[in-house]
């Protein structure tokens, strides 16, 4: 359908997509996290163990992988519950940061030469399919009950907690489901790259996720996909700009935070293209 | 049985009392008033009660439970729910949506339950959250305002957005902090009709309030701390006319 080149760099938005809506999870609920990269690295390296050395059905070493990995989320959810703030960055921060020196020493799957042979199991199909389900998971959370209790959290943990939300379940919740999504994207990556090394998962990753979220805005789901989209997109249309990438994040962060402080896309901005484009199944309340 | 009978209770803060012993009991099907000049404990009170802070000493029995030790969370769905001083409602999220957070300790559904279910058909559970959240906003006057931003209300309305809110998670035992604060004399008036609507139904109230004519006005029991002690209770009359409570407001 597209050439290679145009197929690969879809499918890298897609999984830059799905890391996004990972870290985009945890934030909802005012946990900002900066262990997606960790997460992603974990379900990579389980599934490919999985699809590689135990033969296991792909979907199945990707779904086996997304779940270890959201009992790493929960484990660091834990000691979470009780930080904020830039202690959590810095907490998740240097949990990823483990991660990567971990697998940078864990012969099992190949320490520093890294890991390959896996087959070429992604395709824009899956990747998109995930993405999609990705979208309706989100649309109904933000119409939830718990949807409603992240956003409450997120506003005033206090007054969330006085109010009768468990925010230690909550916490754990989200950081567990966000390190779910972001594994199922590493085992996306692992079977789409074919070879993984530990020093890819490292702490420019998890900026560049983070970026794709505050760029895109963090009100509303719709704010990290585009985020990913346009970050992994542009630089790509403008060549010159990839040798040059991270400065380009810097320069338009930079702006944006000026400009437009919550991002390129808000509630407002939604609420607005929604009318404009009355949807006859979109009443109020449904989906 | 007193309904909440708080036993001894101590709080200190670093090496400042907040809290010395103190003892008061609240009967069930009451409208009681804390009062006392700025700093004698009343907002630490309220925190305890409501599981925002653990007291250094002492017990809080609720309906025959200790609560001292529970996290907020337990204490809200056990039937006690509250306001805030410095009002603290979810600024970004609507009125509505405030209210229907409320209800969260009275309903089950998950995030399981919220991503496997047919598309275009609201869950009846979200759709009943909904209704209850809407009473509760006619009942406080808000139902014209529910789309709006809970930040973009006046003063007076956040406040009685707090009460809906502090209702949602149907409490036994409400503690309003300050509820006429900032309000002007009709908008008390509207709020000492609230009040007693909601005691109508069946639920205690205990309120800390600076406005003496409100409290006078309304209270069944009225219990006044001064320093982190307790030194007067009783009815309003005879509150008004205890010399200890003078002292204490005048200064000595």
């Amino acid at each position: 359908m597209f050439s290679g080149y145009i197929e690969s760099i879809l499918v890298f938005n897609g999984i830059h997509i799905i890391m996004a809506l990972s870290l985009y999870l945890p934030f909802s609920a005012g946990q900002i996290s900066l262990a997606q990269a960790g997460f992603m690295a974990i379900g990579s390296y389980a599934s490919s163990v999985l699809t590689l050395h135990f033969g296991f059905p792909f979907y199945i070493a990707l779904f086996l992988g997304g779940l270890l990995s959201a009992l790493a989320g929960v484990l660091i959810g834990f000691p979470a519950i009780r930080i904020t703030g830039i202690y959590l960055l810095l907490l998740t921060l240097a949990f990823g940061e483990m991660v990567r020196v971990f697998f940078l020493n864990f012969e099992y799957t190949g320490g520093a030469s890294g890991m390959g042979g896996m087959e070429l199991k992604t395709n824009l199909i899956n990747v998109y399919s995930i993405v999609a389900i990705l979208i309706v998971f989100f649309h109904r959370l933000d119409k939830s009950r718990m949807g409603r209790a992240f956003a409450s959290m997120r506003e005033d943990e206090v007054a969330a907690e006085v109010m009768g939300i468990n925010i230690i379940k909550a916490k754990l919740i989200a950081f567990g489901v966000g390190a779910f999504i972001a594994g199922i994207g590493g085992g996306l990556y692992a079977h789409y790259a074919m070879y993984i090394d530990s020093p890819k998962f490292g702490f420019i990753l998890a900026v560049e996720f983070f970026v794709f979220v505050v760029f895109g805005g963090v009100e509303i789901f719709w704010g990290p996909i585009l985020g990913a989209t346009l970050l992994t997109l542009l630089p790509e249309t403008v060549r010159f700009l990839s040798e040059w990438r991270m400065i380009f994040y810097g320069l338009v962060i930079v702006v944006l935070m000026i400009l437009r402080p919550q991002g390129l896309i808000d509630k407002k901005l939604v609420n607005w293209i929604a009318k404009r484009t009355q949807n006859p199944f979109r009443r109020k309340g449904t989906l | 049985m007193s309904f909440l009978s708080v036993n001894k209770i101590t709080k200190f803060f670093d090496r400042i009392t907040a809290l010395n012993r103190v003892d008061f009991e609240v009967q069930k099907g009451v409208i009681h008033a804390l009062i006392g000049p700025n700093g004698a404990g009343k907002t630490t009170m309220f925190n305890i009660l409501s599981g925002v802070l653990k007291p250094t000493d002492g017990t809080i029995k609720f309906d025959n439970t200790e609560i001292q030790a529970l996290r907020a969370d337990r204490i809200t769905s056990l039937g006690i729910s509250r306001t805030f001083q410095n009002i603290r409602l979810f600024k970004s999220l609507t009125v509505l949506e405030n209210v229907m957070v409320g209800r969260h300790c009275r309903t089950r559904g998950g995030l399981a339950s919220t991503f496997f279910r047919l598309p275009l058909k609201v869950p009846s559970e979200e759709m009943r959250i909904r209704e209850v959240a809407e009473e509760l906003l006619d009942f406080v006057g808000l139902s014209e305002r529910k789309e709006d931003k809970a930040a973009n209300l006046p003063y007076g309305s956040q406040r009685r957005l707090e009460i809906a809110r502090a209702l949602a998670t149907d409490p036994f035992l409400l503690l309003l902090d300050e509820p006429a604060a900032g309000m002007d004399t009709q908008e008390t008036e509207d709020l000492a009709k609230l009040i007693f609507k909601i005691r109508q139904q069946g639920k205690t109230i205990l309120l800390i309030e600076h406005d003496m004519h409100l409290v006078m006005g309304i209270s069944d029991v009225v219990s006044v701390l001064n320093f982190g002690q307790k030194i007067a209770e009783g009815s309003p009359s005879e509150i008004q006319s205890s010399p200890k409570v003078i002292e204490a407001y005048l200064g000595s």
